[in-house]
């Protein structure tokens, strides 16, 4: 079974949808009990670091998440819920699951695009990949291909070895992370069209264990 | 870096695409959970729906066309028409929408931005406001005044003044439709577009007046515009969306080209 994480954080929803449109069956749950019998966990979420960290404490579920990390259950955190696997975030100044070391960051004021434009912060739209490593979870997806955003902070680890993707707005961010059985994606792969299926897919399919479990090798 | 959006626009009534929308391929041109995935098939970057359903209890219709549209559809859409409550914005967030978008009702008691960025995030809200070129005069010091009421009502606020406002409370996107470029097919109103995108941080989606790419390619450059909405151009088949996403790269514009 698949579990995804409820920690009242914003439109869980479309990620079952979407799992459901893939032929995957799925949860919603916010009991710890479920997640640590889950084959594999989804961490999806909209909204503030501090407000999603609180709720995640007071339920026991940082500690199932953590426990499922350490047991090398697949993991799949997806936009706030990529940024919470991290160390800290500078949102609410939060302390966060530390799953990968690091920190989340704000964008900094004034940026501007290439050509002198301003940018607007949060960054929000479709956006492109630049694929720093392979890893089964993004087998299939090619450079070029574009993925839908929207977020004002960005997660840095501190091994860059983590940064799987990067993305380009007035300044270069990672915005795919893994390490052992986790990846986190800063954007939001259930409303990102063919490719954003194509990686839920994957993951859905992935065994970090022992080979790809079904992906195609990269 | 970040492509501009072409935005599709559906018109709905009781559950059923309205306004002459016609198409030589084999699509039910009246199912807007049909439009909706062709549209989302030819790469379109996102779909709002306007509701422009008469009665209020034929409302519930709509929440089942976005329950639809949702489970077959994953690019972001939005739901504008008649949105007066948390409790209307809810149903149809709930219901799979990524957005929702507030016109008439915001103007009338402007709190109601507060209230939806509050609840489900700046992101959800977008505030649609429809203008109409008036000149400046006192308390219209851009020339340009907010309309409501699908246009018929004028309001005495200023466009430039309500963008500022609505992104102070909250509003994640401004959807601006010329009054006096809607339905010409002559191009979207540059000047007002312009100003409002170098004034506020957030993205300004720039409607009515697409007729040709190059219509786009203007808002989207010259008029500072982050996202382009088109309607008539595409339901008649006149255009597609990737032919006009090619011309739009072939310009220098950044669009996204596969999906």
């Amino acid at each position: 079974m698949i579990a995804i994480v409820d920690y009242r954080a914003g439109n869980l929803t479309s990620v079952a949808r979407a799992l459901h449109f893939l032929g995957f069956a799925c949860r919603v749950t916010g009991d710890p009990g479920v997640l640590r019998e889950a084959e594999r966990i989804l961490i999806p979420g909209v909204g503030a670091a501090g407000a999603a960290m609180a709720s995640l404490r007071e339920n026991g579920l940082d500690q199932a998440l953590q426990g499922a990390f350490a047991a090398r259950k697949p993991l799949l955190g997806i936009c706030l819920g990529c940024q919470i696997v991290l160390g800290r975030s500078e949102e609410n100044d939060a302390r966060c699951l530390n799953l990968i070391p690091g920190r989340v960051r704000a964008f900094p004021d004034g940026l501007r695009a290439p050509d002198g434009r301003r940018l607007k912060i949060p960054h929000m739209g479709w956006n492109t990949l630049r694929l720093r490593s392979r890893h089964p979870v993004f087998a299939g997806l090619e450079e070029g291909d574009s993925f839908y955003f929207v977020h004002g902070y960005y997660p840095q680890p501190e091994d860059p070895a983590c940064v799987v993707a990067e993305t380009e707005h007035g300044i270069r961010f990672p915005s795919a992370l893994a390490s052992g059985s986790l990846v986190a994606v800063q954007f939001h792969p259930e409303k990102s069209g063919r490719p954003g299926l194509r990686l839920l897919e994957n993951f859905c399919r992935w065994n970090p264990a022992g080979g790809t479990g079904g992906a195609e090798p990269c | 870096m970040l492509s501009k959006r072409i935005i599709v626009c559906l018109d709905v009534r009781d559950g059923r695409t309205t306004k002459g929308v016609r198409f030589r391929d084999n699509v039910d041109v009246g199912d807007p959970v049909e439009m909706a995935r062709h549209y989302y098939e030819q790469g379109a970057d996102e779909i709002v729906f306007y509701d422009i359903t008469a009665s209020a209890e034929r409302r519930g219709i709509l929440i089942d066309v976005v329950r639809r549209v949702a489970a077959t559809i994953f690019i972001p859409f939005a739901v504008g028409g008649g949105i007066r409550s948390i409790e209307e914005m809810r149903a149809v967030l709930l219901a799979g929408a990524e957005k929702v978008s507030v016109n008439s009702a915001a103007l009338r008691r402007p709190a109601l931005i507060d209230e939806g960025a509050a609840a489900f995030g700046r992101q959800c809200i977008v505030l649609g406001m429809d203008v109409l070129r008036v000149g400046v005069r006192p308390g219209i010091a851009s020339g340009y005044e907010v309309v409501i009421d699908g246009g018929r009502r004028p309001t005495g606020r200023d466009a430039l003044a309500w963008a500022e406002e609505a992104e102070a409370r909250g509003a994640g996107e401004i959807c601006l439709n010329s009054i006096d470029a809607d339905g010409t097919q002559e191009g979207y109103e540059l000047e007002i577009t312009s100003r409002m995108a170098s004034r506020v941080g957030i993205p300004v989606i720039a409607s009515g007046g697409a007729g040709r790419p190059e219509h786009l390619r203007d808002v989207l450059t010259r008029g500072q515009a982050d996202a382009a909405l088109i309607a008539s151009m595409v339901h008649f088949g006149t255009w597609t969306i990737p032919g006009i996403k090619s011309a739009l790269h072939q310009w220098g514009v950044p669009v996204r080209l596969r999906w």
